[in-house]
Formats: structure tokens, sequence, C-alpha cells
């Protein structure tokens, strides 16, 4: 059979009802634009709200946890081996914060290829002196390049330049809401006192914004070097290992890997932040949910124009059947019809959407929560764009597929007899 | 040696079973051999159209067999059936059935573009000529549906004509025209048998187109009663 014949035959009875055509391909262009932009702006929001804890947490977090020992000293001993043995009222054991042996842990996490960088990290507990008040405040030293790196930490300095903790000795970036409780000015400096009871003297360089209230109440970040030497400790102090991997996917068995070689804690991202990756499924979730009811509602508009059209076109098709059409070739006709209206219907949604995205993409959307955000985010990962097309396709393919194989079933003696 | 008939029918028996059964094909046993002009008359509901169904392959419910060129085509699945349809047979019905969404060409067209075995511009070429044979040449270009009933009937029947079938079949092809106008599509039949030798089986009520055929197969309830 000839695919030309077919789509002429297809052309010529769309054309006749060009306006229930026409009709059907609006609900498909609707659907489609609907779904590529709903899904964009979804993800595009998923994303950026994901992205203010995961872009900071490293994919995994070596650290000392303070716990009590695991081999108490009754185990040990062969007299009790036989014994279940219970202890009341364990305490941690007297173990040190810093991570020993770190600058070898960091040399190894280096050479391995799966690792995208490492950041050692060094937190302090401090008082900030105000005048006759004392704020409590947690002073990150960090590894200001490494940090910025891999942890997009530039993005939340939102006053002051980043660099200048690296360039000025004894600088500080105060957290905002630390800020602005002190009232500290970029270029003051302030005095603060370590739990040991060393008073420093820092110098502010800008503000940290995360957009979490809590955090930027407390946290503020100085080098690494400022920290260790509030602390009184050598260079070799550093408290947490933070690693950064190409695919963060391996980040649990890894974590297991160098907890075991290292002999110390190890934390993975999708451990510490389970909540986030269930918010975000549930989310695209429900986003599909409504994109596909969309289409197929849709779908139900195609079927009923399709079988509307067969009723009026029963004599067209006793004719065809007539001169030597098989049901087949009427079956083909009328689902290159459905396939038309949802190639045409498709194609224009997918232009609609993506301009839709781009419409969202500029509504000004501006808030004290998201310092770096001045826009709507619109997520364009051409993923979505590849569903929809499917989707469109394959939902007007179903919506066809009834009407035409009732089409096929015609019987044209009937129709020509019942004249 | 003997040529084969174009259309034998064999004891064909045919029943309609709503409401109750009745038959109203009843041993109906004939031939039509090459280049006859044969007219099946009747009075109404005596089984002429039911008949012609049948012979046409639309209608595969019913006993007995029925041979097209000498091929046995009872039982035959209906896809092949339609293929024989496409390429042997020629319909001409009483209610014109053009396709409206087409023009007057591509309907005349439309059996050979689904024959497809020659090129579009031949076809076209053939499709011209058949109109030329009934003076429609000059309406090439309307649609269906801006045509005359007559005018319509005329189209039809150069579309019968497209692959040069072995027969052509008409269920009461005057039947819906006016006097002037079954006039012109029976000369037209006339036409066809007398310069073509075209073998047609043509159902009618009509004693005076009856009249003009070479044979006249006349029908009762069910049965020949006289060929």
């Amino acid at each position: 059979m000839k695919i030309s014949l077919i789509l002429e035959i297809a052309k010529a009875l769309m054309l006749a009802r060009f306006k229930q055509t026409m009709i059907a391909a609006v609900g498909v262009v609707f659907s489609i634009t609907m779904f590529v932009a709903l899904l964009g702006f979804m993800n595009g929001l998923n994303k950026l709200l994901d992205g203010l804890i995961l872009n900071r947490t490293p994919h995994i977090r070596f650290y000392n946890e303070i716990k009590p020992s695991v081999n108490q000293p009754i185990d040990l001993t062969d007299e009790f081996s036989n014994f279940y043995n219970i202890i009341r009222s364990v305490k941690p054991a007297a173990s040190r914060l810093s991570i020993y042996n770190n600058e070898a842990i960091i040399r190894t996490l280096e050479e391995d290829p799966r690792v995208l960088g490492v950041a050692p990290k060094l937190s302090a507990q401090v008082f900030y002196n105000v005048g006759t008040i004392d704020i409590t405040g947690v002073i990150n030293g960090i590894d200001v390049e490494a940090e910025s790196k891999l942890f997009a930490f530039t993005d939340y300095v939102t006053v002051g330049n980043y660099i200048d903790l690296k360039n000025t000795s004894n600088s500080i970036i105060l957290g905002k809401g630390a800020a602005d409780r002190m009232m500290a000015e970029i270029g003051d400096v302030i005095q603060a006192t370590t739990s040991q009871g060393n008073r420093v003297q820092l110098k502010v360089v800008g503000y940290y914004q995360s957009g979490l209230g809590d955090l930027d109440n407390v946290q503020s970040y100085a080098s690494i070097g400022t920290v260790q030497k509030m602390l009184g400790e050598t260079a070799s102090y550093v408290t947490d290992i933070q690693v950064k991997l190409k695919d963060f996917n391996l980040a649990p068995a890894m974590a297991r890997d160098y907890r075991d070689i290292f002999g110390i804690d190890a934390d993975d991202i999708q451990t510490v932040n389970a909540q986030f990756e269930t918010g975000t499924n549930i989310r695209t979730l429900i986003s599909y949910a409504v994109g596909i009811t969309l289409l197929i509602v849709s779908g139900f508009g195609i079927y009923n124009i399709l079988n509307m059209m067969i009723y009026e076109k029963m004599d067209t098709i006793a004719i065809l059947k007539a001169i030597g059409f098989s049901g087949r070739d009427v079956n083909n006709i009328f689902i290159t019809i459905a396939l038309t209206i949802g190639f045409v219907g498709g194609s224009i949604g997918l232009i609609l959407g993506f301009m839709a995205g781009l419409g969202i993409e500029r509504i000004p959307f501006e808030t004290e929560a998201l310092p770096t955000v001045k826009t709507f985010p619109v997520d364009f990962n051409p993923k979505y764009y590849i569903i929809a097309a499917i989707f469109s396709i394959v939902t007007t393919y179903f919506a066809g597929y009834f009407p035409a194989r009732k089409a096929s079933g015609v019987d044209p003696v009937e129709i020509i007899r019942g004249k | 040696m003997q040529e084969p008939p174009v259309l034998e029918a064999q004891k064909v028996n045919k029943y309609f079973y709503s409401p109750d059964k009745t038959q109203v094909l009843k041993e109906v046993t004939f031939k039509v051999t090459r280049g006859e002009f044969v007219s099946i008359m009747g009075k109404s509901g005596c089984g002429k159209s039911t008949l012609l169904y049948i012979l046409s392959t639309m209608d595969t419910d019913y006993e007995g067999t029925l041979s097209i060129d000498g091929e046995v085509i009872t039982g035959k699945s209906p896809s092949y059936l339609s293929k024989i349809r496409n390429e042997k047979i020629g319909f001409v019905f009483q209610f014109h059935y053009l396709l409206n969404e087409f023009s007057v060409l591509e309907n005349v067209m439309i059996p050979g573009l689904k024959l497809n075995k020659k090129s579009r511009h031949e076809l076209e070429h053939i499709a011209m000529e058949k109109l030329k044979i009934f003076d429609m040449q000059d309406h090439a270009l309307k649609k269906a549906n801006q045509l005359s009933g007559g005018q319509k009937q005329r189209v039809a029947i150069a579309r019968s004509l497209m692959n040069d079938p072995l027969i052509i079949m008409g269920d009461e092809p005057t039947g819906n025209l006016d006097k002037k106008n079954s006039d012109i599509v029976f000369n037209i039949f006339k036409e066809l048998a007398q310069e073509f030798k075209q073998t047609m089986l043509i159902v009618t009520h009509d004693a005076e187109f009856a009249a003009g055929t070479d044979r006249i197969i006349e029908m009762e309830d069910g049965y020949i009663i006289k060929q």
C-alpha cells in the first residue's frame, strides 16, 4: 500500500473537517505547552531549593565523632567472654576532634579518580563580644579557594569579596543574621572569644547569606589558618574533611569503604539529606502526574473528534472499501489522522512550552531568603521535551486506535444498502 | 479451449438472521461470460441487490461457491478480496457515491492510485481519458459535490472503469436519476458494451433498461426464474 495515498486521503479528511481537527490539535498544543512549562518550572524550583542545601553539603564528610568506645575493657578479657555483659552509664571516650594524619588522608582522597575535590574544614565555637553582651556563634575555618570551587561559596557571599578572606589576615565573613545583631559593618573589627578562652580581633570583610535564617544567625567563615591560630593549634589541626565526587551516587559505597580504611567516621550526602531527595521526588511526581493528566484529557478530545469524524464519513469509508481498500488501509488512514494531530500539536506545543519557559524565567522573583535569585528559575532540560514529544505521539496513537479499529470494521454493504 | 466465465455463481444460498432466519437467495446458479451485458431484474425485495453484494465480494456471509475469472474466491481473506475488488471489479451504485473531499479527477484516479501499478502522471492521463468518454473532462477539477446527480453518476462510471476491470457491477445505476439523465447513463452502458466489449452485470427494475441488454436474469423470491 502506498503511504502517499494514505496520507493524501488522511489530509483530505482532515481538511474537510478542518475546524474539528484544529480543536483536537489545539488540545494537544495546550497540554504539551503546559507539560513542558510546568515541568521546567517545577524542576527549576526543585533544583534551586535543593541547591540551597545540597550545593553546600559535601558528598562525603570525614570527621571524628564523640562517642563511647565500641570495645569496652570488659570485652577484651577472656575471663568474661562467655558472659553477657551489661555496662551501665557508659561515657564517651576522650578522643580528639582533630583528624589524625589528615594530610595523608587528603592526599589519598585527591588521588582517587572518583573524587572531584577535597576541602578541609575546621569549626570553632566562639562568643562574639559585643559591648557587655556575648553572642554565640560558630566560625568555620575553610580553605577559601577549594570551598568556593567545590561548594559555591562565592554565591552566598552577598556583600564583600570572598577572596579577601584569604588575602587579609585575621579576617572574617560574618553570617548576615549575626552581622545584623552585632551591627558590624564591612571593615569593622569585631572581638571573639574561643571556648579555650583565647581572645581574637577579626576584621569583617563580607557577609554570608545562605537563605536559611538559622544558619545565617550562627555560621561565619574565616580562613582555616585564622581559626587554627584562634584555637592555638598547629597547621595540621583539621576537624572535617569534605569531599565532592564526580558522581554523587557513589557516595554511600565510598563512605563505607573509606570509613574502614581510615578508621574515622564518614557521612554520605544521601544519608544526611534523605528528606530532600524525598521532597524532590514527590514534587517531580506531582508535576508529571499533572502533565500526563493534561495529555490524557486531550487524548479523549482526539478520540471524540475522530469518532465523530468516522460517523460523518461512513459513506466515504464504505466507498473506499467498495473500490478495494482493505480494513487495514482504512485503519491506517485514521491512525495517520490521529498521529498527524499529535505530531503537529506536539511540535507547536514544544515550541510554545519553550517560550513559556523563557517567559517564566523573566518574571522577577526577589525574596530575602534567596539572595542569589532574581527571577523564577526554569529548568530547560531536554529530557522534558523528549518525554513530552513521546507522550504526545503515544496518547494520540491510542486515542486514534479505537476509532480507527471501528472504522476498519465498517461493513460497506450495510452502509450502501442503508441509503 | 474455452475461456473461463468472468463470473460464476454455484448454488448460492443466503440467509438473513434478524429478526428471524429467512432465506433470501435460494440455490442461485448462473454464469456471465466475457463481453456479456447482463441485467438482473426483479421486484424489490426479491434478493437481487443481496446477490449483487455477494458477487461483488463485499458480502462474504453466504453458502455456495463464487468464482471470478476462473478462480474460486469463496473463503478468501478480506484483504485478498479487497485486492480483487480493486483490480477486477468496477462498481456503480444507485446513489452516486463519490468522495466529496476530492476533486472529480482524483475520485476517478483513486482506484488506480490504490492499485499502484502506474505513476501518478500516467494515472492522471488515464483518468482524463476516462472522463472524456463521458464528456466530463471540463469538470475534472471541480469538487465532487459541485456536480449534478447525472454528472456524479457519469463520474462514478468513469471511476469504475479506471483499472480496466474484468466486470462492472451496477446496483440500479439509473434508479435515482430523472428520465433524461437515466437515458444518458443507459446510453453510456450500451456504448461500453458495444464499443469496448465491457462485461457488465446490472441490477435494475427498469424494464426498458433491461430490454436493451444482451441477457436478462429474472429473479423472484430468491430464485432465478428465467435466464
